[in-house]
């Protein structure tokens, strides 16, 4: 039983690390066919490590966003990750530093779906580092071919970024709370998005926080 | 992208992520602003998914795109794996644009 509990959390982190490679691709790839340099997603998915950050900071860049721009665009998106670290630090014990950099969407995910601490620790870092070493190789496989594929819209790429955070922002509307503050939200920024420079409506979408 | 922008990027990502783990069994967050946190978490995640499945520069990204997403979304309700939900998503705009449909 306790083995096969095992592998079936081993099973459902390389299926979320195979979804999260195939976006690592179109991530890479739509970075370098965008104009970036080949260095610009590989660098920044080592030291980032945050897919929702890198999309936005690379969109707003591309976009013709200043750095200063993409820069705050990414922070923003990521100012999740510190609810994220109290939630798992009890995970990291003394490996905080090295450990701090894997708190990711995913690796938090399936740390909360365990009880028992061992596996909680298990789930963390096996997810984390998985996640680590697929997103990194993926990113740059994408940024090699981007160049050779040139436009990645024929292979509808660009949906399965939304797709994936749907699917990771799902369980969290099951809140009527926090699904009337995101639907506000998301009509702030899709009411501001016309107006307002890139990265600022899903600033703006904040704001939706009051029905929380 | 500069290198300096990447750079604050990455040591601002580290610096939130470290917050936690550095205070842990120090401080503790009143409930109501964790609460606060972890909604303002999704509310950011559903802002960036509705501009980013519907919206292109400043304006709407054409039809393809959304219905991917769409398909995207009736598979996480129906509960498929991960990877189904962004193949078919990927898959369903593809089939589109392929077909005519920007």
């Amino acid at each position: 039983m306790r083995s096969l509990l095992r592998t079936r959390l081993v099973r459902d982190i390389a299926l979320v690390c195979l979804a999260d490679g195939i976006v690592g691709i179109s991530f890479g790839a739509i970075s370098v066919a965008g104009g970036l340099p080949l260095w610009v997603p590989v660098v920044m998915s080592l030291v980032v490590f945050a897919g929702g950050a890198q999309f936005s900071a690379v969109g707003v860049a591309l976009a013709g966003g200043s750095p200063l721009a993409a820069a705050t665009a990414g922070l923003l998106v990521n100012a999740r990750h510190v609810p994220f670290g109290f939630a798992v630090a009890d995970v990291l014990g003394k490996f905080r530093f090295p450990g701090a950099h894997l708190i990711i969407d995913e690796s938090v995910a399936f740390a909360l779906g365990e009880s028992d601490p061992a596996r909680r620790r298990a789930a963390f870092w096996t997810c984390g580092f998985g996640m680590f070493v697929v997103w990194n190789a993926c990113v740059l496989t994408g940024a090699l071919a981007g160049r050779a594929i040139g436009n990645t819209d024929a292979l509808g790429l660009d949906s399965a970024y939304p797709a994936v955070l749907l699917a990771l922002v799902f369980p969290s509307l099951g809140d009527r709370k926090i699904r009337r503050a995101a639907v506000l939200g998301a009509a702030i920024a899709l009411a501001a998005t016309p107006v307002l420079p890139p990265g600022m409506p899903e600033l703006a979408a904040l704001a939706g926080v009051v029905l929380a | 992208m500069t290198v300096a922008a990447i750079l604050v990027l990455a040591v601002g990502t580290y610096g939130f992520r470290l917050i936690g783990p550095l205070l842990h069994g120090r401080v503790r967050l009143p409930d109501r602003l964790q609460r606060l946190l972890s909604a303002g978490a999704a509310v950011l995640l559903v802002a960036l998914l509705a501009t980013s499945a519907l919206t292109q520069a400043h304006g709407f990204a054409g039809w393809a795109r959304p219905a991917g997403v769409l398909v995207g979304g009736v598979l996480t309700w129906r509960k498929a794996p991960f990877a189904v939900i962004v193949i078919a998503a990927a898959a369903t705009t593809a089939v589109l644009r392929l077909i005519g449909i920007a």
